[in-house]
Formats: structure tokens, sequence, C-alpha cells
């Protein structure tokens, strides 16, 4: 096994009962309920965060929530939430189901999980500015140089640059599951611009208006600061060459990009301008953007496109959506892109497997979030356990998001398994695995009342002059009975996350 | 604020008048055809002068050919490849306002968004089960909606002058068209003027406008061209007298003017186009020729367009 999980991970690298088969027909395995951590009852007794949310649920008749939950999708379609979801046709305005039922953190629980979640963003942004620097970390043989050094995300456009307070990855969104009362793993790092924080916002005000009554019962940590914190964060990373209140916006790829809602939301909320790259042009040392008044200079940038599309100079020629001349200014210490260009290059999956160490080397610090072991197919021990274990491990492409290009073993067919075989085949360095979590499930409305479903949870750390996490997160909730795959491309819905106030 | 936000504003407003010009044209076009032919061939060809007046005759030819009323509706209602219709400029409103979201209030956007849906509803029915006036009855409403929530909820700051322009603009080239309708109508016999014919187009052209009553309280007695072409083109209380349009344009410039500190090429067009409106008198119109007159004020306001977009919209003011 060359995997390099070390310390007590391995306590946890399998579910505590993996996959049993019972009345699948078809010869799928599936999954006892019992397997898994249910967040609310444990041995049929109700679990303290969920006290609150109990006599509320018995107390509600079928009518009431059909009723509330045809409320809440109305208030979503008026506020135009919605998303596209690629390469599928039909609706490209559908809404994402919203689950009514709350997942509740006790606040023991969210201290330990925001210090894991604070401590691995700021070992991500160590690794990065030590990568783009004097390389400590590959020189100490703690993680290959080729990963590194050719891997697709890393930029060697900004070798040796190092962005105002070394900050490269501004927002970083940690993909955490859970296995039990106190087994949490880290699923993957988004380093980049990590979406869905609109819905965190957006799912609250909709269950404060469809139950205001819940929110004064319990003491529920309030989230709407996290927009007032993103704009600080921004303004704190002032390029070098700014010497006034620096000027911020969001540039979006346009309102045809499946997360323009959110793109515009938090413009909004920030009272920043929106902009697409054809309102930004370069002249002399800054950026400036185009207004009814003249040009006005930007300082700040917080980016919503890829590295490959923001300078058409300097990376894809072919990109519309970018701004010619940007990464010379950006250089020079003119403006500030949040994310950093090359800040991929940490939460590449392949990467992934190194975070531990990074926060052993920078930090000093033990890790307080575990990863999940992964297998890399690129090394021969480990693709031939993968291929010899295929029907009970999730694969994955190393450069894939958002559920697309992944086989979760024993939720598929003897055909699925076989033909993703032939896949990995082709192009093992393409592929990595893991063990079929026991992900820890939830209590969610379903057509015929109230059932346990499978949830994962995206809290959004803020990197700047402090390093800061709003008390809350995404919680994704797969829909269907059994299924492990939350995202929302994939049918998965959202959910209010609480985390209880002492 | 962004360029590209004042031209989608702008644009937004120029989509909503249009929208609401189109279902006018069907409605003085519906009531026209209820009276005898004035073309003198014999079959109904009302709808061709309309056609016209629209400036699209030859794109509904190329498509349809025969014009009669149910081509002519479709043409002008349902048709998005015709960029004049109604569906079509209520889903470019719709587009341009998702993309400015931030600039517009809940309110403005519902309305928006609420006339888009049900668009798409109207689209859905049966042809058979939608008479021409509900369709015109649909769109005035959804156009008086988001006016309304416009002006009842928009903060009173350059977005909201950049939306007035866009629709004092449209407006005022939209009336121009629509009293060209009338020319249009008569053309072929010079001698209805002043005829019995005549005034009832005339007051056709008024109610299509919802002006009927309006004109009456402003002028009483007999309905005369003269009259009729004073409050539409000259009247300061007419809501959509071309006078009035430009001067809501004029005022909407001059507070840009006044919050950015600089003055520019649009207000000295606007305010030049104003003041020869001014000083105008109907007799002075009719000596001219009403159609030669309503032919350069449509150049003239289509200028001032130009000018508002190279100064404010197109991002390249330096």
């Amino acid at each position: 096994m060359g995997v390099v999980v070390r310390g007590g991970a391995w306590r946890f690298a399998t579910p505590r009962k993996s996959v049993t088969d019972s009345e699948g027909s078809r010869g799928d395995a599936v999954v006892k309920r019992a397997d898994f951590f249910n967040e609310m009852f444990e041995q049929g007794a109700v679990r303290w965060p969920y006290k609150g949310l109990q006599g509320w649920m018995g107390e509600m008749p079928d009518e009431f929530r059909s009723l509330k939950q045809a409320e809440a999708e109305e208030l979503f379609r008026r506020i135009g939430i919605t998303f596209a979801v690629y390469g599928e046709g039909g609706d490209p305005e559908r809404l994402m189901p919203f689950d009514m039922f709350p997942r509740v953190f006790a606040q023991d629980e969210w201290r330990r999980l925001e210090r894991g979640v604070i401590q691995r963003a700021k070992a991500l942004n160590a690794f990065l500015a030590d990568v783009y620097a004097r390389g400590e970390i590959v020189r100490a043989g703690l993680v290959p140089r080729d990963l590194v050094y050719r891997n697709e995300a890393y930029e060697a456009a900004v070798v040796g640059f190092t962005p105002p307070r070394g900050v490269f990855s501004h927002i970083v969104g940690v993909d955490l599951v859970r296995t039990g009362p106190d087994e949490f793993f880290v699923l993957e790092d988004n380093c980049r611009t990590p979406s869905g924080v609109s819905y965190m916002l957006e799912n609250r005000e909709i269950m404060m208006r469809l139950f205001p009554g819940l929110f004064r019962e319990n003491r529920i940590a309030p989230v709407d600061g996290y927009s007032e914190e993103l704009r600080r964060t921004l303004a704190s990373v002032a390029p070098r060459k700014c010497e006034r209140d620096p000027k911020i916006v969001i540039l979006t790829p346009g309102a045809y990009n499946s997360a323009y809602y959110e793109h515009s939301f938090l413009a909004n909320l920030m009272g920043v301008e929106l902009v697409e790259g054809q309102d930004l042009f370069v002249e002399g040392e800054f950026v400036w953007m185009r207004t009814t008044e003249g040009p006005r200079r930007v300082d700040v940038i917080y980016r919503r496109i890829d590295d490959a599309f923001i300078d058409p100079l300097c990376f894809r020629p072919d990109s519309m959506l970018g701004v010619p001349g940007l990464m010379d200014v950006y250089r020079s210490g003119g403006v500030t892109l949040a994310s950093a260009p090359g800040a991929g290059v940490a939460d590449d999956k392949a990467i992934y497997c190194f975070v531990p160490d990074m926060v052993r080397f920078y930090l000093g610090e033990e890790p307080i979030l575990q990863n999940v072991p992964t297998w890399q197919c690129a090394r021969a021990d480990d693709l031939k356990y993968v291929l010899e274990n295929l029907g009970e491990l999730v694969v994955k492409e190393v450069h894939g998001s958002g559920g697309y290009g992944m086989l979760v073993g024993p939720k598929s067919t003897r055909e699925q398994v076989e033909n993703f075989r032939k896949r990995i085949e082709e192009n093992p360095g393409n592929y990595i695995a893991q063990p079929t979590l026991a992900l820890s499930t939830c209590p969610t409305f379903v057509g015929e009342g109230v059932a346990p479903r499978h949830v994962d949870l995206r809290p959004y750390c803020l990197v700047g002059d402090r390093v800061t996490l709003v008390p809350g997160g995404l919680t994704r909730v797969a829909m269907t009975e059994g299924s492990l795959v939350v995202n929302s491309s994939q049918g998965g819905g959202v959910k209010d996350t609480w985390v209880l106030s002492e | 604020m962004l360029s590209r936000t004042a031209a989608n504003l702008y644009w937004l407003a120029r989509y909503m008048e249009r929208a609401e010009t189109a279902a006018r044209l069907l409605e003085v076009g519906e009531r026209m055809s209820l009276i005898p032919s004035t073309g003198g061939s014999g079959y109904r060809n009302e709808w061709v002068p309309l056609l016209q007046a629209n400036g699209s005759h030859e794109g509904f030819l190329a498509k349809y050919r025969d014009p009669v009323q149910r081509n002519v509706e479709s043409f002008m209602f349902f048709d998005r490849d015709n960029p004049g219709s109604v569906a079509a400029c209520v889903a470019a409103a719709r587009e341009n306002a998702r993309i400015v979201r931030t600039a517009l209030t809940s309110q403005v956007s519902d309305a928006l968004n609420t006339a888009y849906q049900e668009l798409m509803t109207l689209e859905r029915t049966e042809r058979s089960d939608l008479p021409l006036t509900r369709l015109t009855e649909w769109t005035l409403r959804c156009c008086a909606l988001v006016r309304g929530a416009i002006d009842a909820t928009q903060l009173r700051n350059d977005g909201y002058d950049f939306l007035n322009i866009g629709y004092s603009i449209e407006r005022a080239d939209n009336s121009a068209r629509l009293m060209d309708v009338k020319y249009f109508v008569l053309l072929p016999r010079v001698d209805f003027v002043g005829s019995g014919l005549d005034n009832y187009q005339w007051t056709t052209l008024l109610r299509a406008l919802s002006a009927h009553r309006a004109f009456h309280w402003a002028y009483g007695g007999e309905v005369t061209a003269a009259k009729i072409a004073h409050f539409l083109i000259l009247n300061r209380q007419s809501p959509r007298s071309l006078l009035t349009s430009v001067q809501a344009v004029n005022d909407h410039l001059d507070s840009l003017a006044r919050a950015y500190g600089t003055p520019t090429r649009a207000q000295t067009e606007a305010r030049a186009l104003l003041a020869g409106l001014a000083e105008l008198t109907i007799d002075e119109v009719f000596d001219e020729g009403l159609h030669e007159f309503l032919t350069r004020f449509i150049g003239e306001v289509s200028a001032l367009g130009a000018a508002v977009y190279d100064v404010y919209l197109s991002g390249d003011m330096r």
C-alpha cells in the first residue's frame, strides 16, 4: 500500500460495517440502514442537538408540510435561485431541491470542525506560497516533485510572485463527511472558487420565513455575517500599489453561467460591482472598469472564472471571458486576484493525500480532520488493488468535479463496473479510488414522511489578514433512498445547517 | 455605474415600451379592419399600413406573404424571429433584467419574471382560445406593472435615469410611428382627407393610445386632424406626445449630468431636439407634411439614441 495516511487515520479507514448484500435484485449490494450513523437518532434515542426538532417534526401534519414546501419552492423561484445542469438539456432554470428538515451541530462538535477547517485552510495556503517559492516541502521529500511541478494546475506564470499577505486561496471550501459521532473525513478541498455559499445564506433566510418559531425556540448561530466578512477579507488583501479604500469587484463569466445567481447575489450583498471581462481593461499599471462616468480603477477582483480564461495574453488565447494584460498588472502588484492564479494545485485530487503532511510540516500540528484513505491508480500496487476491488470502491477522475465521471462501486451494475474498469486501464493516472464511506444520515422529508438520507457538509473558510469561518455551511443531501452521491448535478438537494450556540 | 449595466437597464426599458407599442398597433389594426376598406382594392389590407409603419413589412412578407389578421398576430405578437414582436421584446427585456438583477428591486424583477412566465403560458395556449383583445390587454397590463414597479420602488439614482431615458426615447420613436400609420392608410386616396372616414381613423388612433377621453378633456368639441396632431405632437399634458417624451429624455439626461458633474454631447443634442419641438406650431407640421415631419423626427431621435450610446453605454468614454 502506497497510501500516505499516517497517525490514527487508519482507524477510520474502512466504514464501520461496509457493504452487505440483502435483497438486491440485480445483484447490487444494498446497504443496510442501521449501518449508518444517524445524526438525529442513536439507538432509538434522540441526540440532544436535535431535541428541539423532535416536537416540531411530530406536530407537522402532511397538508401543512406540503403547504410549506410549496411556499419554499415559490420563494426560491421568485428570487430566481436556479441552476443549470451541464450536458443534460431540459429546463435550464430548474430549482435546487430544498429539504426543510435542518441539519444540526452542537457547539462543541462545531468548535472541533472549525479548528480543523481553519487549520487545513492555513496549511493549504502555506503549501501554495511554498511551491511557488522555494518548494521546501518538495526538497524535504514529503511531496513528489512531479506531482507538483508537472501538475496541470501548476502555473509557471506566477512562480516567484507572492500575493498580498501570502494568501493564494481566499475562500477555501472543505467538503466533509461524517461517519460517526466524532468521525469526520475530508473528501476534498476546493481552493479555487468554491460555489454554493448563496444556498447556505438563502436556505437560512427561507427557513426563518417559513418557521420563525423554530428560531425563537432554538439558539441558532446566525450566518448572515458571511458577506460582510468576505468583503472585509477581500479588502484586507489589497494590492501593494493600492493606497486607498480598495475597490472590489466580482468577475463573472456572464448570465449564462450556472452559478450566475450566486455571483450577482454576493455582489448585491457586498455592495460591489458585478463585472464581465468586457467591462475591464488594462491601461498603464492598473486595471480599469468601464463606467458611465469614464474609467474607474479596480483593486481587488474576486474572480469566478478559471485560471485558463482570465487573461488571453497569458493563458488561453481564445478566451473571450478574460481581460488581456491582467496578469502583467497582477504580477506587478497593481491588482489582487482572489483566488490567486495557480491556487488549483493545492486542491488537486492527487495532492490531497499530502494535506495531513502539510499540516505537520508548515504548522507543526497534528491534523484535526482526517483524509479518506486514497489509492492512486498511477501507482502499480494501488492500481492492482483498485481493479481487484472495484465493486466496493468509489473511483473519481483526478481533475473531475461535480460528481461527473465517477463510479460508486456498490451502487453500480456489473456492466457499469466493467465499463469503468476499461476506462481505468486505458489511463490509470487519471483516477483515484477511495473506500465507500458510510456517510451519516439526517432526517429528510420524503414522499411518505420523514426518512434518513445521506448528507455531506461544505463550510466556507475565509483567508485574509485573519482566517475565519461562519458557523454553518452548505449541507447537501442525496434525495434518493440509499444514494451516496450528493452533488446537485446528480439530483442532490440542500438543507439549512444549524450550529447551536451555547 | 458599469456602462454595461446602464446599457442593460436602457434596453430593458426600450423593449418594454416597444412591446407596448406592438400591442397598441395590433389594436389600431383590428379597429381599422372593422370599417370598410380604404385601399380601394376591395380586400382587407388594413394590416399592411400597420406593418409599414412598424418598419417590418418586408420581414413579414418574407415569412408569411398573406397579410391577414391571423398572420399579422402571429408575426407581431408571437414570432420570436421578429425582433419587434411582443414575445421577442418581453423575452429580451427579461433577459436584460436577469443580467442586471443587482440593479433592480425585487418588485421589478418579479414583474418581469411573471410577465415572461405568463408569456410562455400564452405560447402554449390554443390560438383559438386567444382573441386579440386578450393578447393586447395582457401586454398593456404587464407593461404597466413593470413601469409601476420601477416608479414605486427603484432608487432615484443614475440607473433610474437610464431606465427612463430608454423608455422616453423609445416612446418618442413609437408615438411618431403610430401616427405614421395614418399616413400609410391614407396614402392611396388623398381625397379622403377631412372626410368622416378620416376622422374615424384619427379617433381610432386616439383609442389605441388610450387617450380618447384625455383628448376630449383637453380639447372638447369636434375631432379634427389639427387638434389630434397637436395632442400627439405638441401637447405637454399628453403622456405620449412627442414633446412630453423628448422633455423626459432631457430631464433625465440633465439629472445624469448633475450627478456626474459634467454635461456631454448627449445633453446638447437632446436640448436641440426639444427646442425645435417647443417652437413648432401645428400649421408648420402640416406645411412640411405630416409624414415628412415624422420621418425627420424619427431620424433625429435615433441620432440622439446613438449619442447616448456613445457617451454612456459604450464604455469608451475616457
